[in-house]
């Protein structure tokens, strides 16, 4: 364990303590069973100590469930204070728990695996409900349940005076509970139970003002375009199944070696197995994390109320797919192309969002692009087999980008519910508590020296570097160019909002004060969370030879960039924190003193091509809705409704008979008109036409008969 | 003499809904007595599941009965582990069913009152017992057919508008036509083996080219009642304008008899044709399901939509049957019974909503959970169920499927898989146009929350798609033995080995 500060060994060891002693026995005992030989008294108490550590395991997992179905059917009862109450107490006891085992993890890095019952066993696929506890699972544990506590806590004053309170907290815990199903999964099927839980939960989270059609149609978005990733994870797992018989991570992992090489046949390609998996694994990544091409969920997912933006897409949700990176290491590391289009997919989110959130006039917008464009560098990080490094920063990610969401939220609620920033303006001397913690979130996602997002974003970068790849270089560059726009954005944010002078109407900045306890509370802790967060926690998750992560990533050693990525030149390493502090310069002075000439932007045209190209999104959207949308719902009217199901099939279906019935009778009964020479020439029609089919050489399939029928 | 339970079974409702059609008595005694026979049939099949032996996959609670000595049909019964299922779901759906109709159903004219619909009901709930534990092809086949007769009286009676004619016209003449290709293909078989009793026929093993006539004229008829892509004509039609009750029998049970038709005799009787067939049934499988899961997105009814979405997963079902391994034709039954439970609930669903406001179309509704929530909050639960999100019990029958599909055949399983996706679109689609939103006051001017007779019918639903999702193993357990020895049997006819 490489934990540097001295002071803060003693003040851990003193406190904690116990849980080290908690650990080491626990580490002897994954498995329950007691052993004889020793005296009845230890045996107890062992015993004792496991059955304890479940029940902390369960009420890591429960106690939101239990909170969200107090809330949300027994809302009417319990009153609304009673079920804000009842569901943030529980995820405090979740959070409180998770910690425990983050911090005694430290000191013995145990790993918990337990099953409950049975799910599904049907021939050779049993699938349990088991849960897995190992340190990446506590990273996260750590982040959703803290996040989701402070969310908790945000949201109690935010929609203080919404008459569906104690619904919006019943999902927002349901949410948490399904996150923690997705992170405590043992195996792929029960993760994919958190996996759509979440997709689930963000609906009806983003609907919560269901009137509202932006929000409606941001919520569907959302779904579907999640179940896109969600199919293609489904089918790496049925990919999974086909190539080793099961879908517990323990078997899947430790099968894998003897994978390599191994091909089957997927449509009509002979796919390489592992390489196959690992792309449809991504695939799920891609839709969760919200990366380049199946993006588009995450910026309209806004329209949601800002603690949902807070809790699902800066902390949680988008966290799932790097997560399912992570978890599934051991799978990927043996493509190394997969890998190297993972890397390229991050970089080009990167790359992408920064671009696109240089030029949005929507607060939470930015936010959520920035969000998009955090993801970006995390995956890449996993790319370039950096899995710790990735997990680094989204903690990080989670505490400063959670912070920035809170605070656009309290702005937001300031201000009347004005989100555009053009609109709002000269905020800081009246909000200066916001206004200083979005500071402080800002430079954070910038990448400011000695700020949590410059002890993980950097190393990233260096990583990528360090892997002396291809990938890895136009991953560095792309990345440090992000860094700029990044840094550029924040500053644009910022003066836009608090330092410009106001912009708004004189009514909304009359009444406007600081938020109440329950706003602000959070912003602290998030805003400590991101100043030291990175700086005490470094060394255990990225120091050279720590053990932090002993099993639950796996890197192949000839994907070993961190000490590559350690020993490069200064100016190197240099580059990404120069790019980021010479975005934020720039943008300050462009935005101080060239104001005026900004307009120059929209005037010339090829920069206002520019300007248009990236304020509207890279028109993703629109070649979406045209390509896609568009045409696949006029086919599916068209073509498949009227002309095949109301058309082709009804013709040739039961109303060509009823009516071709009627034809046939009306004209049948010319032929029996009385003249007798009339029945003579059919007769004679029919011996001459019989003859010729019987006595002719040639052999007349039966479907020249039916032909005839129908000529007829 | 030991109890005879399916014959009890059998003719139980058949009487007392003789006994309701023809006898004079009140509408309210004719829904009671009908409701409570439906309920001790319920209980009855639970019993039936009680004294089931799971390690056994031979016929249990077999009762034979001499119909024609002289040309060996055998009037005879019996269950096994899969049919046992159906049982128990017909069972279950039923007095839900008649419950959800108790005060929707109206005295239509003098010659049909209320009591004339639920008495159909019970004859309609034998016959489908009839077909689930017959173990005689000729009465399978009356049967499967007689099924016809109450369900085109409902259509055609209680049905809602005018249409209901064509629909009924439809529904007749697609099932009648796929019969008669069938009646074919028994008539065949009677003068091959000289009998048509079930344990009979499977022993015998008919010539490859017979088995592909044969398999062709049955699975036609199949296909029909399952329905499978070309002749689902019906199927939306017939959904639109039958009543709730008819509906909810349709989705959840009479669906069925086709897969059941298929597990029961294409399979076991004709291996060889089945292997020889399955590209073409993974193809019209695979084709249908995005075909109606593409044409439900564009429906203006409510119960349309739903009717779509219902073909387009019991197609996934017919792909898990034709996957030949034990996890996807598991899952294919297991997902059979979870469709019954979930179409037939949003189904239900539809029916409080036209209880309330007499339309089914889309575009008159809206904002409805400001003003019925609780119904909003089953409408939401049976909408994620059928997108199969897991927790639900089509999760876990549509995943077993696609898992024993990939296994099969990769690119099947691809083309299934796409309901994940298109799926979410139509039904949630579909979730926020009626509950989302801003109410539609000039439409929607009365509004009361479900009742709690519409809580009783709705309850056992929930708790089963729930029991379904988290601990399907009670139900998995009846269908391990009989479906490992039905597959065992059908590979070592083909003489290959498909693992």
């Amino acid at each position: 364990m490489v934990v540097e500060k001295k002071s803060v060994v003693v003040f851990y060891k003193s406190l904690f303590c116990f849980f080290y002693f908690f650990g080491q026995m626990s580490e002897r005992f994954k498995v329950p069973v007691l052993k004889t030989g020793k005296n009845n008294i230890l045996r107890k108490f062992e015993s004792c100590f496991v059955r304890l550590s479940y029940s902390m395991f369960f009420s890591i997992l429960f106690f939101p469930f239990l909170g969200s179905l107090f809330a949300g059917f027994f809302g009417r009862f319990v009153g609304r204070k009673g079920s804000v109450f009842l569901s943030t107490f529980s995820i405090f006891i979740s959070c409180f728990f998770s910690w425990f085992f983050f911090i005694s993890s430290f000191y013995s890095p145990i790993s918990f695996h337990f099953v409950l019952f049975p799910w599904m066993s049907v021939s050779s696929l049993f699938i349990y409900w088991g849960f897995l506890f190992d340190s990446l699972t506590y990273v996260i544990l750590i982040v959703v349940t803290s996040v989701s506590l402070l969310v908790h806590l945000y949201s109690s004053s935010y929609i203080e005076n919404d008459p569906h309170l104690p619904r919006f907290i019943s999902y927002l815990s349901l949410f948490t509970f399904f996150m923690l199903i997705l992170i405590t999964a043992d195996n792929f099927i029960q993760m994919f139970v958190g996996w759509e839980g979440v997709g689930l939960c963000s609906f009806l989270l983003i609907n919560f003002w269901f009137t509202r059609i932006q929000a409606n149609k941001a919520a569907i978005k959302a779904i579907f375009i999640n179940r896109i990733g969600d199919y293609g994870l489904a089918l790496g797992i049925f990919a999974l199944y086909l190539a080793v018989g099961s879908v517990d991570y323990a078997i899947v992992f430790s099968y894998v070696p003897f994978l390599v090489q191994n091909s089957f046949y997927f449509f009509i390609f002979n796919f390489d197995i592992v390489s196959c998996v690992s792309l449809l694994i991504f695939i799920g990544a891609v839709g969760k994390s919200a990366q380049l091409s199946l993006h588009t969920w995450l910026p309209d997912a806004i329209e949601g109320p800002t603690p949902v933006s807070a809790l699902i897409h800066a902390a949680t949700i988008v966290t799932a797919g790097v997560f399912l990176l992570a978890r599934s290491s051991p799978f990927i590391e043996y493509s190394s192309f997969i890998l190297n289009v993972i890397t390229f997919f991050g970089a080009s989110t990167a790359l992408f969002a920064a671009t696109t959130g240089l030029l949005q006039n929507d607060l939470k917008k930015v936010i959520a692009y920035s969000t998009c464009s955090q993801l970006g560098y995390i995956v890449f990080a996993c790319g370039v087999s950096a899995y710790h490094v990735g997990v680094f920063h989204l903690a990080n990610h989670a505490f400063f980008k959670a912070l920035l969401f809170l605070c656009a939220g309290s702005v937001i609620h300031a201000i009347g519910d004005e989100q555009d920033m053009r609109k709002i303006g000269g905020l800081a001397k009246l909000l200066p508590f916001t206004y200083s913690s979005i500071v402080i979130g800002s430079l954070a996602l910038g990448g400011f020296p000695f700020l949590s997002g410059f002890y993980s974003k950097d190393i990233i970068l260096e990583n990528a570097y360090g892997a002396f790849s291809s990938a890895g270089h136009f991953s560095f560059f792309i990345g440090s160019v992000a860094a700029f726009c990044t840094s550029f954005y924040s500053i644009r944010l910022l003066y836009l909002t608090f330092l410009s002078p106001a912009n708004g109407f004189k009514k909304r900045f009359e009444n406007i004060h600081e938020s109440s306890f329950a706003i602000s509370f959070p912003l602290v802790c998030l805003a400590f969370g991101s100043i030291f967060f990175g700086f005490f926690i470094k060394d255990s998750f990225i120091g050279l030879g720590s053990s932090f992560f002993n099993q639950s990533i796996f890197i192949a050693p000839f994907h070993l960039n961190s000490f590559s990525g350690e020993f490069l030149p200064s100016h190197i390493k240099l580059f990404p924190s120069f790019m980021a502090i010479f975005g934020m310069f720039s943008s300050f002075l462009l935005f101080n003193l060239f104001r005026s000439e900004l307009v120059f932007f929209k005037l010339n045209p090829y920069l206002r091509f520019f300007y248009t190209f990236f304020n509207k999104k890279w028109f993703f959207d629109k070649f979406y809705v045209e390509i896609f949308g568009q045409s696949g719902l006029s086919f599916a009217f068209q073509h498949t409704y009227s002309l095949i199901d109301r058309g082709f099939f009804e013709i040739f279906g039961p109303f060509g008979i009823s009516n071709s019935t009627q034809f046939f009778s009306i004209s049948f009964s010319f032929l029996s008109s009385g003249h007798l020479y009339h029945y003579l020439f059919s007769i004679l029609i029919f011996i001459f036409s019989f003859s010729f089919f019987i006595l002719s050489p040639f052999s007349f399939s039966p479907i020249f008969f039916v032909l005839i029928f129908f000529m007829m | 003499m030991p109890f005879s339970y399916i014959s009890t079974l059998v003719t139980f409702p058949f009487i007392t809904g003789v006994f309701i059609l023809f006898f004079p008595i009140t509408p309210l005694h004719s829904k009671r007595i009908s409701l409570l026979v439906t309920i001790v049939c319920f209980y009855l099949s639970i019993l039936i599941w009680v004294l089931f032996d799971y390690s056994n996959d031979t016929f249990q609670f077999v009762e034979t009965f001499s119909w024609y000595p002289s040309s060996n049909v055998i009037l005879s019964f019996g269950i096994d582990g899969i049919s046992l299922m159906f049982i128990l779901l017909t069972a279950f759906l039923m007095p839900i069913c008649l419950l959800s109709s108790w005060s929707s159903i109206k005295k239509k004219n003098n010659f049909f009152a209320e009591h004339h619909f639920f008495a159909l009901f019970l004859i309609l709930e034998s016959f489908i017992f009839v077909v689930f534990s017959s173990l005689d092809l000729i009465v399978f086949y009356s049967f499967f057919e007689a099924v016809l007769m109450p369900m085109f009286l409902i259509i055609g009676i209680w049905g809602s508008r005018e249409r209901k004619i064509r629909a009924a016209y439809l529904f007749f003449i697609y099932t009648l036509f796929g019969s008669l290709l069938m009646l074919l293909g028994i008539l065949f078989i009677y003068l091959e083996c000289g009998s048509t009793h079930y344990i009979i026929l499977v022993e015998n093993s008919f010539s490859p080219e017979k088995q592909k006539y044969l398999w062709l004229a049955f699975f036609f008829s199949f296909a029909v009642k399952v329905p499978i892509f070309p002749v689902h004509l019906w199927l939306p039609e017939a959904h639109v304008e039958a009543p709730t009750a008819g509906s909810v029998l349709l989705a959840g049970i009479l669906l069925k008899l086709g897969t059941y038709g298929i597990i029961r005799y294409s399979l076991p009787l004709f291996p060889l044709a089945s292997v020889f067939f399955r590209p073409f049934v993974f193809a019209l499988g695979s084709v249908a399901i995005i075909y109606t899961s593409i044409t439900a997105i564009r429906q203006s009814d409510i119960k349309r939509v739903i009717a779509y979405a219902s073909v387009a997963h019991i197609n996934i079902t017919v792909l898990g049957l034709f996957s030949f391994n034990l996890v996807g034709f598991e899952g294919a039954i297991f997902q059979m019974l979870s469709h019954g439970v979930v179409s037939g609930a949003l189904f239900l669903c539809v029916g409080v909503l036209y209880d309330r406001h007499h339309s089914r179309l889309i575009k008159y509704y809206g904002g409805l959970v400001h003003t019925i929530p609780l119904f909003i909050t089953l409408f939401l639960f049976f909408t994620i169920a059928n997108i199969a999100l897991p927790g639900t019990s089509s999760f876990v029958g549509e995943f077993l499927i696609l898992f024993g599909t990939f296994y099969a055949n990769s690119f099947t399983a691809f083309a299934a898989g796409s309901s994940i996706v298109l799926s979410s679109a139509y039904s949630l689609w579909l979730f926020n146009r009626l509950s989302y939103g801003n109410v539609k006051s000039q439409f929607i001017n009365i509004s009361f929350d479900i009742t709690k007779r519409e809580f009783y019918c709705f309850f056992p639903l929930v708790f089963l798609t729930l029991v379904g999702g988290i601990y399907p193993n009670i139900f998995l357990k009846s269908l391990h033995s009989c479906s490992a020895g039905l597959l065992c049997s059908f590979i070592l006819s083909n003489d290959f080995n498909l693992y």
